[in-house]
């Protein structure tokens, strides 16, 4: 059988299940590393002092902002699921999108902010 | 731009495209481009169509890259300069060129319980169903699909998952589900429930996008999913 | 279809993961604040922990936020697995509870260490 290509799935709601399901794949991946991370605490303050003074570089501070904005797309491209199974129908949703996608921007410029203040 | 260079899948899944170069007309369809292939340049060309005016489904193919009704698709609309790539319906095995088989689509639309079922007789007074209901509207919004197969090529997750039932046999079930005569009942939510049904739609939305009909499946697997639900909380299932 | 699991059984894991999915979607929005916040002026130790050690608030709701990943992430992992690696067999399901059980227990010794006083 043909399978389709990139041509059948250029389209929004598309996109959406796409950036959903692919920044849900990075943050479980994440996860374990974060809570790793974390646990060094359990070896008092110099020891979770130690392990962010490692992380303390751009290359690191990179990852953490593309992370953030992966959580603020995956929660609010979440969300416009929960309307779409939960709610009475009006579409796709695609005004969703478009807040999530905005909410990306905005979780990301936020960081960048708290970073350099 | 008097001639479209028209590339068409020949063969079956081991086949490839083959150009032919075919001229270009006010107002002409995809089924026209088709139909002047084979009627002029390549007698065996196998395709399928019937009403040729948007009533019956037949002639659903994939023209560049999208799934749709060759017979409403006008040249104008689709084409990239003077190309069109026109290859048969995605997810389905070929039989011959532009013809696929569509038995895997058909059988799904019967393992969804696809068919209504009845408890009363001719005996019987007529069932009393509130046009305005919103289980009466649920229904009626689903209740024009003439089963064309162009969401059902559309879907990824069909594309995935071999037994998953695809949107058209679960637009079906939908309506059925919210129709106030059907008796099939738990037996069909049972059917559609599962990761060969309701539970693997992932919201993609390409079966919306494409239905020629402007139906929404999408909608339906959403409700038929908080119906298995309540009927799983119950303990139904 | 993953012979594995009983279509009531499916039934429940969707409704289980939308469920997580709502009480997520109010932890992001918390923890996105949190990490705009403790990002400010540079990550330490000692900062982290000022905030953190004996807040019982801040160990409930992050204890809340750990058990919601539990739940939320295995679920999704398994359909990723099932669709793009084809795994469907009683193996993604284990595989999935492996996580589950990775998921709960890092994250939760992750709270305790950085709740604990």
């Amino acid at each position: 059988m043909k399978r389709n290509d990139m041509r059948a799935r250029n389209h929004a709601a598309y996109w959406a299940f796409l950036i959903h399901r692919l920044s849900g794949l990075a943050l479980a991946l994440f996860l374990p590393v974060h809570f790793w991370a974390l646990g060094h605490a359990i070896q008092g303050e110099a020891a979770l002092d130690g392990f962010l003074k490692l992380t303390d570089n751009p290359l690191f501070k990179t990852g953490e902002w593309g992370l953030v904005i992966l959580l603020s797309l995956h929660m609010m491209g979440g969300v416009r699921l929960l309307l779409i199974e939960f709610r009475p129908w009006t579409g796709l949703r695609k005004d969703w999108v478009a807040f999530s996608l905005g909410a990306g921007l905005c979780a990301g410029l936020a960081f960048m902010l708290s970073l350099f203040s | 731009m008097t001639t479209l260079n028209v590339r068409v899948w020949r063969g079956n899944e081991d086949g490839e495209f083959v150009s032919y170069q075919v001229p270009r007309n006010a107002s002409q369809t995809v089924l026209d481009v088709v139909t002047y292939i084979q009627r002029h340049l390549e007698p065996d060309l196998g395709y399928r169509f019937a009403c040729r005016v948007g009533m019956c489904g037949s002639c659903a193919m994939t023209v560049n890259g999208k799934a749709r009704w060759s017979c409403r698709t006008h040249v104008a609309k689709v084409v990239q300069g003077d190309a069109l790539e026109i290859a048969p319906l995605s997810n389905l095995p070929v039989i011959k060129d532009l013809a696929t088989d569509m038995t895997a689509f058909f059988d799904k639309w019967a393992a969804a319980k696809g068919q209504f079922k009845g408890a009363t007789t001719r005996h019987d007074a007529f069932a009393s169903v509130e046009p305005a209901s919103p289980a009466r509207k649920a229904a009626d919004a689903g209740i024009e699909c003439i089963g064309c197969g162009v969401c059902y090529a559309s879907c990824d997750v069909v594309g995935w998952r071999p037994d998953y039932l695809g949107p058209a046999a679960m637009n079906r079930a939908w309506t059925l589900v919210n129709d106030v005569r059907d008796v099939v009942g738990t037996e069909r939510l049972r059917a559609v429930a599962g990761d060969a049904g309701c539970h693997s739609c992932h919201t993609q939305g390409s079966c919306t996008e494409r239905c020629p009909k402007q139906l929404a499946p999408t909608a339906g697997i959403a409700g038929l999913k908080r119906i298995v639900a309540k009927a799983a909380i119950k303990g139904e299932l | 279809m993953n012979k594995a699991i009983s279509v009531g059984t499916q039934a429940r894991l969707w409704y289980w993961q939308r469920l997580s999915a709502m009480v997520l979607a109010l932890c992001v929005v918390g923890h996105l604040i949190v990490i705009m916040v403790a990002v400010r002026g540079g990550l330490s130790g000692a900062e982290v922990l000022a905030r953190t050690r004996g807040n019982w608030a801040f160990g409930a709701f992050y204890a809340c936020f750990v058990l919601a990943c539990t739940v939320h992430v295995p679920i999704g992992l398994m359909r990723i697995a099932e669709e793009w690696l084809a795994w469907r067999s009683r193996g993604v399901v284990t595989a999935a509870w492996l996580f589950a059980a990775v998921l709960g227990l890092a994250g939760l010794r992750a709270v305790y260490a950085v709740v604990m006083p």
